[in-house]
């Protein structure tokens, strides 16, 4: 009935899963009951849960990455506390079997369900309001991603209450992953997690580049794209092009483990030097995938508070391209010590640090729009400094590292711990933060506190410094990763060192959580009144913040580079605002719970998959399956909004903007 | 059991170095067991590409970090002394430059990595004067298996080689991948189940170096160290001849036995080996059991050694 389901897979023998077991369950159940006094259910199933709007969908992405960032953090600083003890006779604090476990939720965790909503998250908020539309193309396909990605993220966390998770890895690596040596179902959580998320994903990017391809304000030719719509753009043709290939490789292992396949087993002809393969061709173009849309965010942010236009903004674009197509030629690196050949290892040596040239040309560029700028010193602005500097110093062990000689010390070692981090941390997790800051005022109409923010800024700068310079220098000692005790004492001061950098970052994630509530509570005293709270340059400073769920009232017409500046500047020209349009109607798509539903049936049927549970694949298919067909079926598509609410709307805004507009006419 | 003669652990000041250069804080500690110290002409040189690579590539970041910092202040939006150039967005000559500069590094550092590659290939034999000795390597849960074939002995956890000589090697894995390496003696590689690898590499001196695998592997892997003793050639051939002397033989059922998952192995060494053993292992035909790594005994961590 239950397959292999029973009470001994949950872990009542061992305090620490239990424990935190017990204090998540409260959490979330307290959570769950705060909601229900205060009776918000029908408002968080109207406009959030069942929506469709394109800002609401974004913020909903965000809220699992943050949520999902304390959980990924949780597990970093277990690991860095049993590095810091376990040395020599002492075994720390935590058996393999569960140290094992750890370090490979934190990276599975952190990559698919931190890193990629956030940076998802932030497209999905942005770039149609910089596109200067109402939605992306399919915007209940785009709820659909994103209750698939929040139902493998689910999946995850439930291997913390309910079995285990997989002790391979976060790339699974087999045959280590086979049923032979993992009979267990961590690695099924790992694989049926990661194949209905993925499938979010993968939606994700059709809808995308749709979206940018066909869905732009009337005159918003190509290269009058603001550059976080460009590498939005290219991140998601990456994520066509390589999420199809994660999908196979994973499928490819479920054969092996689920019926007995042998793609990847030690016999039966099976060959793990494929599954390496194929994992990192998508997993090179997934590290694009992350850092492609950051540049964008520090474009915008360099660009906006230094007043001036992005410096080369062909080249920009050009450079992102690049990136684009190459990263998809270099997947190798990760395997120069299997033996491959001089002349195979060189080739892709060479081309990893090919992609170093247009990424040091985007430094560079960020570099001169600071030049001739009048720089502000925002909370963005100091994570786009922080990012420059920190940046570089992991380019340079990026392109080390893809020198086979070098690699052949350094592979798999703390030195490339610290190396990826320094790119993770330093590119995307400032980018996604300057972008949190950047974007707020914009989504909920006040914006974070100043000072609270330059904290976490420093914190984070810190402690990743204290974090992962000693994991550098560990690496060149001989340290290896994912080791649950060493015995070299000469290694431990280090260690401790990477611990105090790692409690810092803790101080930076709870000064989050508390700038957030304080900047709520005091919201009344920080209030955007304009839309246009930074001076900004693009489409989405146009509109009011929080914005109306249809963003414009009327596309605007897009002249030049900046849109937005453009208008701007002509307006305090002209000492007016543009002529009053004629308003009409608008249709936008209704809200839908075809994603919540699926989601829950897919959550079914991977749960049951994991556990053997066969009827109850088979019911969570048919669900799932039956949902998508009764929208399909639907006869309501959209619903109106009516003229005058329109114009009531968008008179409020030419009010204020006019207010604004006075405003700086006094000021020029 | 003192193995950690001559080291020390770093103090305070060394480790405020490490935060700035990771570098130079090896070179400080007494403790020179890594990379940064090798012993042999792979190692020494990868380590002369590793830094020279490292300080062509810091003639470009450093004056990148400072103009950074250098624009970002001067630039400030308080600082009426700093033209503003509201409009300023292209310059034909700072692209030309800014493209220039970051192909040209990379065009020297891809010749360095063609003609390291090449030159640094682990299956390429090293240059020497003297025959190189032949080893085979087997991982297995978790632990080293090291076989001589020429001397007909095979040791455990502790790799014994002449100084000064090359050592040829062929490598497997009877369970999942592992990584062979040796630090302080250069490239490591993989070694997977049903494919050979090779490597080659030498200890120019006399010493001990710590060995590692460098792919997790399992619960176990924390405890795949082992130790290599590189000694003097005729020292080397008199613990060849003594080895042979062991009681210990490893035949069918005692690789069997050898293939039980354990971890923490102490070093054993065996005075006979069934031949063919390295090909029966890449074949698949040897005598393994196929324990799930889940049955290793929890109380593995008894075995772990008091360290220095």
């Amino acid at each position: 009935m239950f397959g292999r389901l029973t009470w001994a897979s949950i872990p009542f023998n061992q305090p620490i899963p239990l424990i935190t077991s017990i204090v998540v369950l409260s959490v979330v159940l307290a959570v769950v009951a705060w909601i229900t006094i205060k009776g918000w259910w029908p408002y968080l199933w109207n406009e959030y849960i069942t929506s469709t709007d394109h800002k609401r969908i974004g913020i909903m992405y965000i809220v699992l990455a943050l949520v999902m960032l304390v959980r990924g953090f949780a597990d970093a600083i277990m690991m860095r506390t049993q590095q810091a003890i376990s040395v020599g006779a002492s075994q720390g604090y935590l058996p393999p079997e569960h140290y094992d476990q750890i370090f490979s939720a934190h990276g599975t965790i952190m990559i698919f369900f931190m890193a990629m909503p956030f940076v998802i998250g932030l497209m999905n908020f942005v770039v149609p309001l910089q596109l200067g539309v109402r939605d992306v193309a399919f915007p209940t396909m785009n709820n659909v991603s994103f209750w698939l990605t929040a139902s493998g993220a689910l999946l995850v966390n439930i291997s913390l209450f309910v079995g285990e998770f997989a002790r391979t890895g976060w790339l699974g690596f087999p045959p280590l992953s086979e049923t032979q040596f993992s009979p267990g179902v961590g690695v099924d959580y790992y694989l049926v997690s990661l194949q209905i998320s993925g499938v979010g994903t993968l939606l994700t990017g059709v809808n995308f580049v749709t979206t940018i391809l066909k869905i732009r304000a009337p005159g918003m030719s190509y290269m009058r794209m603001p550059v976080f719509c460009w590498t939005s753009l290219a991140a998601n043709l990456l994520i066509i092009a390589a999420f199809p290939v994660l999908t196979v490789a994973l499928g490819l292992l479920m054969l092996d483990r689920y019926l007995g396949f042998h793609f990847f087993t030690t016999d039966g002809g099976g060959n793990s030097m494929l599954y390496m393969n194929l994992i990192w061709v998508w997993g090179h173009p997934e590290v694009y995938i992350l850092a492609l849309p950051a540049f964008g965010i520090y474009s915008e942010v360099v660009s906006t508070f230094s007043g001036k236009p992005l410096f080369g903004y062909r080249s920009m674009v050009f450079a992102t391209l690049a990136i684009c197509i190459i990263s998809f030629m270099v997947w190798l690196h990760h395997f120069f010590t299997m033996g491959a050949g001089a002349d195979v290892n060189a080739v892709f040596g060479i081309a990893s640090m090919i992609i170093a040239v247009p990424t040091g040309v985007k430094i560079f560029n960020w570099l001169f729009t600071m030049y001739g700028g009048r720089v502000r010193f925002t909370v963005p602005m100091h994570y786009a400094i922080g990012f420059m500097i920190t940046f570089v110093i992991g380019g340079l062990t990026g392109v080390l590292l893809a020198i086979p000689p070098v690699d052949f010390v350094v592979h798999n070692s703390l030195f490339l711990i610290a190396h990826f981090h320094n790119v993770i941390i330093g590119a995307v997790v400032f980018a996604v933060m300057a972008g949190y800051t950047y974007w707020f005022p914009k989504a909920f109409g006040f914006t974070l506190d100043e000072r609270i923010g330059k904290a976490i800024f420093w914190l984070w700068f810190i402690g990743f410094y204290f974090a992962f310079m000693p994991l550098y220098a560990l690496g060149l000692m001989g340290a290896t990763r994912r080791l649950q005790h060493y015995d070299d004492p000469s290694w431990q001061p280090y260690n401790i060192v990477a611990l105090f950098g790692a409690i810092l970052i803790l101080f930076a994630i709870a000064l989050t959580v508390v700038q957030l509530i304080y900047s709520i509570r005091t919201r009344d005293r920080r209030r955007d009144l304009t839309g246009d709270p930074w001076d900004g340059r693009t489409l989405e400073w146009l509109t009011l913040s929080p914005p109306p769920h249809f963003n414009f009232a009327v596309l605007p017409d897009v002249h030049g580079e900046e849109a937005y500046w453009t208008r701007k500047q002509t307006a305090i020209r002209e000492e007016q605002l543009i002529e009053e349009p004629n308003y009409e109607p608008i249709e936008m798509p209704i809200n839908t719970p075809t994603g919540v539903i699926v989601a829950f049936f897919a959550s079914l049927c991977g749960f049951a998959l994991i556990w053997h549970i066969w009827w109850l694949v088979i019911l969570g298919l048919i669900g799932a399956f039956a949902i998508l067909v009764w929208y399909a079926w639907r006869d309501e598509h959209d619903h109106v909004i009516p003229v005058e609410e329109v114009q009531r709307l968008e008179r409020e805004r030419r009010r204020v903007r006019n207010a604004l507009l006075q405003e700086l006419i006094k000021t020029t | 059991m003192n193995l950690r003669r001559g080291c020390r652990t770093a103090n305070f000041a060394q480790l405020l170095v490490s935060l700035v250069l990771p570098f130079a804080s090896i070179a400080l500690t007494g403790c020179n067991r890594g990379i940064l110290n090798p012993v042999g002409p792979v190692g020494n040189a990868e380590k002369t590409i590793l830094i020279n690579s490292t300080a062509i590539m810091l003639a470009i970041v450093i004056p990148t970090m400072i103009a950074t910092i250098a624009f970002a202040w001067w630039f400030r939006s308080g600082n009426i002394k700093a033209t503003y150039r509201p409009d300023w967005e292209y310059s034909g000559a700072i692209e030309m430059v800014v493209w220039s500069i970051p192909a040209l590094t990379i065009i020297l550092l891809g010749g360095i990595a063609w003609i390291g590659s090449h030159d640094l290939d682990p299956g390429k034999p090293l240059k020497s004067t003297v025959q190189p000795l032949r080893v085979d390597v087997v991982s297995l849960d978790w632990k080293w298996l090291f076989i001589y074939p020429d001397q007909g002995v095979a040791t455990v956890n502790q790799l014994m080689v002449p100084a000064g000589v090359p050592v040829s090697y062929r490598l497997t894995s009877a369970t999942v991948w592992n990584v062979f390496f040796v630090p302080q003696m250069g490239t490591q590689i993989y070694t997977m189940p049903r494919m050979a690898t090779r490597l080659n590499l030498e200890a120019d001196r006399p010493g001990t170096y710590d060995g590692i695998s460098a792919h997790f592997s399992g619960d176990g892997f924390s405890g795949m160290g082992f130790k290599v003793h590189a000694l003097p050639p005729a020292q080397f051939a008199a613990w060849a001849q003594s080895a042979r002397g062991s009681a210990l033989k490893l035949d069918a059922a005692g690789f069997a036995e050898l293939s039980k998952p354990s971890s923490y192995v102490k070093p054993l060494t065996f005075g006979a080996v069934v031949p063919d053993l390295f090909e029966a292992v890449v074949a698949n035909r040897a005598p393994m059991l196929h324990l799930p790594q889940a049955a290793l005994p929890k109380s593995k961590a008894s075995a772990v050694p008091t360290g220095g």
